[in-house]
């Protein structure tokens, strides 16, 4: 049985629709890449896997929950990582962590083992008294992989985890997550507009645009359906060469708002 | 209850840490303290009014409270997007104890604020009537802090932008601070003294005013028991709206 499953998946917003018709399953213990041009309804359809946004028509399954019906049998089977920060600044590291342990009920003993385990294996156990706001871009994405996984989720979702970090720091990241699939058999569930990335990491694929999909399967299927020889050929043939248009949105006017006061 | 506690928590932990904050909000009310207790003073004491200092901390605590108590509840818009509130709204918690933990904390907030104005209100030579009178105010202020807290978490749970903070700001809160009778006494004789009747933080300033400096408008008990139901139903529409709340 898929550990996603998505059927017939719609989301309109007043007369626009962001998500047409969406259908697709994920295999448990996949990487699977969700790919599209910007405004092409990646960010929305995550945000109604994670139950933040209620479809306007379809059904969503984690782990054989239905998200709809049973949203918090579903928060506790998925850990995410924002495209925006949700970490919170004041606090250090460790409290951070501490904070996400008690929300989702791991019990004390357990916490405080894990909150090492998850630290050390992103190397952050010897700056865990530091306050987030003392992080890099890099350290602060590494933290909310590791807080994101301290429940043990089934899947991880990851909305553009790579942006604005450095190629070291996204190796060291894909390294990590890469291991996490391999020993644990967590299922990771991302985006990113980094066609190399996605080529080199995931082993299924699916491109998004103007909210249906329009292709989907492993990286050679969709080379050999669109006659093409890398990921990113076969993404441009796929989505059209035109550069989007995306409307400004009010979340892009305060993203645009938060990137100035917080960068370093 | 454990999450209420952790998140009322999350944000002591927060302020106390903050100290340039504490003292950048302390700024505004000793500053509005001052400049119009040394500029009104004089005049309010030749209409035969008294003290004017006497009279104005009150309304400076008020004005303290609802300032940081809208702030607080309305950082929601904010704090959604780019902030640690979307981490709990995919937490397996009920919405509803996750709006009680934010209100709770911020009207915690807002009432050690307003402690430390009156405090601070000490130096410019303000006296309680009574100190065993003053536990009670702070009370005052703790209920009042809940329902501007639990108010501006209604309205920023509707809002998508910043902008409409500002109109929130200047079309809500500014004339609920001036219509309150916080900065000059009312008149049950002139049109404001009916419309403050209206305004909740009218009744803020009278419980505070009571308790503080035995002077007041209404009675005691109609102050507090506006302030209970006002509460109730702000923190009912708040957590209802809270509960609505897509990203």
């Amino acid at each position: 049985m898929p550990i996603i499953e998505v059927k017939n998946l719609t989301k309109k917003f007043g007369d626009f629709t962001a998500v047409k018709d969406v259908s697709f399953s994920v295999e448990k213990g996949n990487i699977f890449a969700f790919l599209g041009p910007n405004g092409a309804g990646k960010s929305t359809t995550i945000k109604m896997l994670t139950t933040l946004l209620t479809p306007t028509s379809g059904e969503l399954f984690i782990d054989g929950n239905d998200v709809q019906e049973n949203p918090n049998e579903v928060r506790h089977s998925f850990g995410i990582v924002f495209q925006d920060p949700s970490l919170d600044d004041e606090l250090t590291a460790y409290e951070n962590m501490e904070i996400h342990a008690i929300l989702y009920g791991v019990k004390k003993k357990i916490r405080i083992e894990r909150i090492k385990q998850l630290l050390e294996f992103v190397d952050l156990w010897d700056r865990k008294k530091s306050l987030v706001k003392e992080f890099s871009g890099g350290m602060k994405r590494r933290l909310e992989i590791a807080r994101g996984l301290l429940h043990h989720p089934k899947v991880l979702f990851l909305d553009e985890p790579t942006l604005g970090l450095d190629p070291q720091t996204r190796n060291h990241m894909w390294e990590y997550l890469r291991k996490l699939n391999e020993t644990e058999g967590i299922t990771v569930f991302f985006t990113t507009h980094y066609m190399e990335e996605a080529e080199r990491i995931a082993n299924h694929i699916a491109v998004i645009d103007h909210g249906s999909i329009v292709a989907s399967g492993t990286l050679e299927e969709l080379k050999t359906k669109t006659g093409t020889k890398s990921l990113e050929e076969a993404f441009l043939k796929l989505t059209g060469r035109d550069i989007r248009e995306e409307e400004v949105s009010k979340t892009d006017v305060m993203r645009a708002r938060h990137n100035a006061w917080t960068r370093k | 209850m454990q999450i209420i506690y952790i998140l009322w928590l999350r944000q002591l932990k927060r302020y106390l840490r903050s100290k340039p904050r504490i003292i950048g909000s302390l700024a505004q009310p000793l500053f509005f303290l001052l400049a119009l207790g040394a500029g009104f003073g004089p005049v309010f004491s030749k209409a035969g009014q008294g003290n004017y200092i006497e009279f104005l901390v009150p309304g400076i605590i008020s004005m303290t409270l609802i300032f940081t108590s809208i702030f607080s509840g309305m950082e929601i818009i904010w704090d959604k997007q780019f902030g640690f509130l979307k981490e709990t709204l995919v937490a397996p918690v009920s919405r509803f104890n996750i709006m009680i933990g934010r209100t709770l904390g911020g009207a915690t907030l807002a009432t050690l604020q307003c402690t430390l104005v009156l405090f601070l209100s000490l130096i410019a030579g303000f006296r309680p009537v009574s100190w065993g009178l003053v536990p009670i105010a702070i009370l005052v202020m703790f209920l009042s802090s809940l329902l501007f807290t639990a108010l501006g978490t209604a309205i920023a749970s509707k809002l998508d932008d910043m902008q409409g903070f500002q109109m929130i700001m200047n079309f809500l809160v500014m004339p609920l601070f001036f219509l309150s009778g916080a900065i000059f006494p009312l008149d049950r004789t002139t049109i404001l003294g009916t419309i403050a009747s209206f305004d909740p933080l009218s009744y803020t300033v009278d419980a505070l005013r009571h308790l503080l400096t035995n002077v007041h408008f209404f009675t005691l008990g109609r102050d507090i028991s506006v302030l209970v139901i006002l509460t109730m139903v702000c923190l009912v529409v708040g957590s209802y709206f809270f509960s609505k709340v897509q990203i």
